[in-house]
């Protein structure tokens, strides 16, 4: 385990620093359900941190929760050294924390360079006046901002589906325009909430590819949730296991998949 | 253009780019479109860039002679790349992005390359797996640093550091007295043949061969500086390197690279080039994607739209051969073109070309027609890269589907006994790299050279026509004449076929293999309602067995016409249950079908063919595009055509 907090290099070379987020004993409670029991983790700088969990098992919450969308109960959750106050989920962005959905949320009549363009907003500094008038600061914030987008339009090869409404894109696409819509807003921490629900092997393929070089290309620290092991195993540099809201288990992919209360979890041993 | 004698300002391309920063200078050379903007360079732009980047592989140990190998999509520093090579005295030597490492592997040890410049980390990968064993190679110098950051880089070094480290050079002087001491024979580029058989040969091509016939050709067609071409086809293939390099060197013309190959149809729209080529296949995909739009649009849409095509076919053409054309039918035409043809050019990017071009593989009459006929002045011409790219072309005003052309300027023709086409012109090759006795089979001593094509020239217009593969026709059971291609042509001008192979020699009857095409005859069975999940399923369907059955009866009755080739009617055929695939060696990287693979392969259906059963149960191997193999199994229905007797034929 590397839970000694020193800066280390991966066996490919990737530079892993500090604690980027801790979260420290998170209890989120709907009612008298109990979705997240008194779980603590934390995701270092640099990392691609993976959540798996049987169906129910509180991983989505637990995105929630860092995402801002939720507020626990019980527990801290500690951000670049600092304890965060309760927020609401667009000062959470302004932190530099970008998140894609389980089920896409774009905006289907827009293009897809629109789309990508509006996670720039937590970048955008003029008022609705000056936006107006257009002319001066608007139309070069404008400017530096569709060059930010064009990069990662370029990056995801998503050229030629630029002005291409998003409604008309095929499953595949779709995520790969919400993860470029994420990625416009140059986060610190990406949260991916299961990025390859639905493909097939060659679109995972793909986004395993995107997911590898976004780390590597921008250095931006992953947290993703994802029920193909095998792609979880490839991709991870440490894994969180859940089930019944509950963590039991944290480590390398090697030492989770020799866990056996997480090799009990997912062959289903009977709960009593 | 004002035509300029080749003397000592223009014997190689370097002494051409620098004539062009002269005459030029100021005036857009290159453009590329990259996030989102068309980025362009400028004649003088792009020599400082070329001279950076030799002075850079001058640097790294360059010396006269070397192969330098390139591999990636059209981008101008590719281009530059081969430029670059040239003034050191090297030879570039592009290869096909798609090719598979193994074809790579084969091109570097036998071309000896010592550096090799690649697009990105795919053709990085490639050529890392490809140099495994080989010694030759040094240097892999790439465009696109993204994903490569953690290689291994000590054989690697990117093209902008060669391009910095070639700016801070002090060999200049030496640069500059390579590039003067090139002369009009050295080797201008080193092309690979795909080759439909055996090993791809290197294609040696001088100076003289590619500015001689840059010369010819760019005056045939009146191509000058302020032309644009969009740069999108195969760098490895000679007509790209003959438009892109050739021609735009020579006449200084503007040379534009797509974003990315999925983008290429809305780049044509945005540069809306003036000369433009593009293989029959790349018009037939544009006009079947019309045609599908125009079935899905209204009814006052479709009517304006058939109209105005009737009119057109019936006027169009004329109009561009510059033959009379009564008042009101140019009325009507004019109408039309405001409604109709100017949107639809503009819409497939076609608006301002002056001169197009389709080579390759036979075009259909009706797609060739369909152009014509809105006022684009689309040509044939027939070509090879032993001959750089042209042997036959029609020149304005005298444009057939069914011919090739007339023979490019200093080209002469000869046919053979055989029905073979030779040629000799100034644009003959050198030679086959470390061949020696190809090039004595291919190239006779007074050098004409074998086309390896049957065909023979029209009696009063002096055209080319083009029957078949030499080698591919033969003789069937009773000593009729076989051409397959000739009957295979006929069957992909259906839309709906993408492809067919037919055999039949030494047999007393032809059968066929028929691919579907999948937009086409998806978009068919959609609005015919019929559900399939698979390519497979969808090409056993009855219905589109029918279809496919309907077609090729029609081309039976069209090639009985012939009584010279009467005999290729097909009798039995059978839908292929997978595409026709160059991963599967089926075809060529240029998609021209492999007859005796394919016959080899699937020695099992044409057995069935031939014996009389109704179906055929197979497996069949698949390569997936990440090189993994897999098996297909399928039962496939065997069908019967109606073949016209020569008897029929006699009685009506």
């Amino acid at each position: 385990m590397k839970d000694s907090g020193a800066p280390y290099v991966t066996a490919d070379g990737r530079q892993i620093g500090k604690v980027l987020m801790d979260m420290r004993g998170i209890t989120l409670r709907f009612g008298g359900v109990e979705a997240i029991k008194d779980i603590s983790f934390d995701i270092r700088e640099g990392e691609i941190r993976a959540m798996i969990g049987p169906n129910g098992a509180g991983k989505s919450s637990m995105l929630n929760v860092i995402s801002g969308f939720y507020h626990p109960q019980e527990g801290e959750v500690w951000f670049r050294g600092e304890k965060r106050p309760p927020m609401k989920p667009f000062q959470v962005a302004r932190l530099g924390i970008a998140r894609t959905f389980q089920n896409i949320a774009l905006f289907d009549g827009m293009s897809v360079l629109d789309n990508i363009m509006t996670g720039r907003l937590t970048h955008m500094k003029t008022g609705l006046l000056a936006q107006m008038v257009w002319k001066g600061p608007a139309e070069r914030e404008e400017v530096e901002n569709r060059a930010v987008v064009e990069r990662i339009i370029d990056f995801l090869e998503i050229q030629a589906i630029r002005k291409t409404p998003v409604g008309r894109l095929p499953y595949g696409l779709k995520k790969r325009v919400e993860l470029a819509r994420a990625l416009a807003a140059e986060p610190k921490l990406l949260l991916l909430d299961e990025p390859m629900a639905g493909m097939n092997v060659e679109e995972k393929e793909d986004m395993s590819r995107f997911i590898l070089d976004v780390n590597d290309e921008f250095g931006t620290t992953i947290a993703l949730i994802e029920h193909d092991m095998g792609v979880v195993m490839d991709l991870s540099d440490r894994v969180v296991v859940m089930d019944y809201g509950r963590k039991i288990g944290d480590g390398t992919p090697h030492e989770v998949r020799n866990n056996q209360e997480v090799i009990d979890a997912y062959l289903g041993v009977a709960h009593d | 253009m004002t035509p300029v004698a080749p003397g000592a300002d223009a014997v190689s391309i370097p002494h051409l780019l620098a004539r062009n920063v002269a005459r030029h200078g100021g005036k857009a050379a290159y453009r590329e479109k990259e996030f989102g903007i068309w980025q362009s360079w400028t004649w003088t732009q792009a020599a400082e860039e070329i001279d950076a980047l030799a002075l850079g592989l001058l640097e790294m140990g360059a010396n006269v002679g070397d192969h330098i190998a390139i591999s990636g999509r059209n981008r101008p520093a590719l281009y530059w790349a081969m430029v670059a090579a040239q003034k050191l005295g090297c030879i570039p030597v592009p290869l096909y992005q798609e090719a598979a490492v193994e074809e790579i592997a084969y091109a570097l040890e036998h071309s000896g390359a010592r550096f090799a410049i690649a697009g990105d980390q795919e053709q990085v990968d490639k050529l890392t797996e490809a140099r495994q064993g080989l010694t030759d190679l040094e240097q892999i110098i790439y465009l696109d640093g993204r994903g490569l950051r953690r290689y291994d880089h000590a054989a690697m070094t990117s093209y902008a550091e060669v391009q910095a480290a070639g700016r801070k050079s002090s060999l200049r002087a030496e640069m500059q007295a390579r590039t003067d001491a090139r002369t009009y024979d050295d080797t201008c580029v080193m092309l690979y043949t795909s080759g439909t058989t055996g090993r791809p040969k290197g294609v040696v091509l001088s100076n003289r061969n590619v500015i001689e016939t840059s010369k010819n050709s760019a005056t045939f067609d009146d191509l000058r500086a302020g032309d644009e071409v969009l740069a999108y086809l195969p760098m490895a293939w000679v007509g790209d390197f003959i438009f892109s390099v050739g021609q735009a060197m020579w006449t200084g013309f503007c040379v534009n690279c797509p974003e990315s190959a999925d983008t290429m149809l809305t780049d044509l729209r945005e540069i809306g080039p003036t000369y433009y080529f593009a293989p029959p296949r790349v018009f037939e995909t544009q006009l079947t994607t019309v045609m599908i739009r125009m079935e899905d649009a209204g009814r006052f849409k479709k009517g304006l739209f058939d109209h105005y095509m009737k009119i057109a076919r019936r006027v169009g053409p004329a109009l561009l051969d510059g033959k009379s054309v009564g008042l009101l039918d140019r009325l009507r035409y004019a109408m039309g073109s405001l409604l109709v043809y100017g949107p639809l050019k503009n819409t497939l990017g076609l608006s301002r070309v002056r001169v197009g071009y389709t080579a390759g593989e036979a075009i259909g009459p009706e797609i060739f027609d369909f152009y014509r006929s809105l006022g684009i002045n689309l040509k044939q011409l027939y070509g090879q890269t032993e001959a750089t790219v042209f042997i036959t072309q029609q020149p304005d005003g005298q444009v057939r589907s069914d011919t090739v052309g007339v023979p490019s300027p200093g080209v002469e023709l000869r046919i053979a006994d055989n029905g073979e086409v030779y040629y000799r012109s100034p644009g003959t090759f050198v030679e086959y790299y470390k061949n020696a006795e190809s090039t004595a089979s291919t190239k006779d001593a007074e050098g004409w050279v074998a086309t390896g094509d049957a065909g023979f020239i029209e009696e009063g217009t002096g055209h080319l026509r083009i029957i078949d593969r030499a080698k591919d026709v033969g003789k069937m059971a009773d000593g009729a004449m076989f051409a397959p291609k000739y009957v295979e042509n006929k069957l992909k001008f259906y839309p709906n076929i993408l492809e067919a192979v037919v055999f039949g020699a030494g047999r007393d009857r032809c059968v066929a293999f028929i691919n579907i095409d999948l937009n086409a005859v998806g978009n068919w069975a959609e609005r015919k309602n019929i559900a399939y999940s698979s390519y497979q399923e969808l090409s056993q369907h009855p219905q589109v067995l029918d279809l496919v059955e309907s077609h090729v009866n029609a081309v039976n009755e069209s090639v009985a016409q012939d009584p010279m080739l009467a005999a290729c009617q097909i009798h039995r055929f059978l839908v292929l249950h997978k595409e026709l695939d160059a991963d599967d060696g089926e075809m060529t990287r240029s998609r021209k079908v492999r007859r005796a693979v394919v016959g080899d392969k699937f020695a099992d259906l044409i057995a069935a063919l031939y014996d009389g059963s109704s179906e055929v149960y197979t497996e069949t191997e698949v390569t997936y595009e990440d090189g993994r193999k897999g098996a297909i199994k399928a039962t496939l229905a065997i069908r019967d055509a109606k073949v016209v007797s020569a008897t029929r034929m006699a009685a009506e």
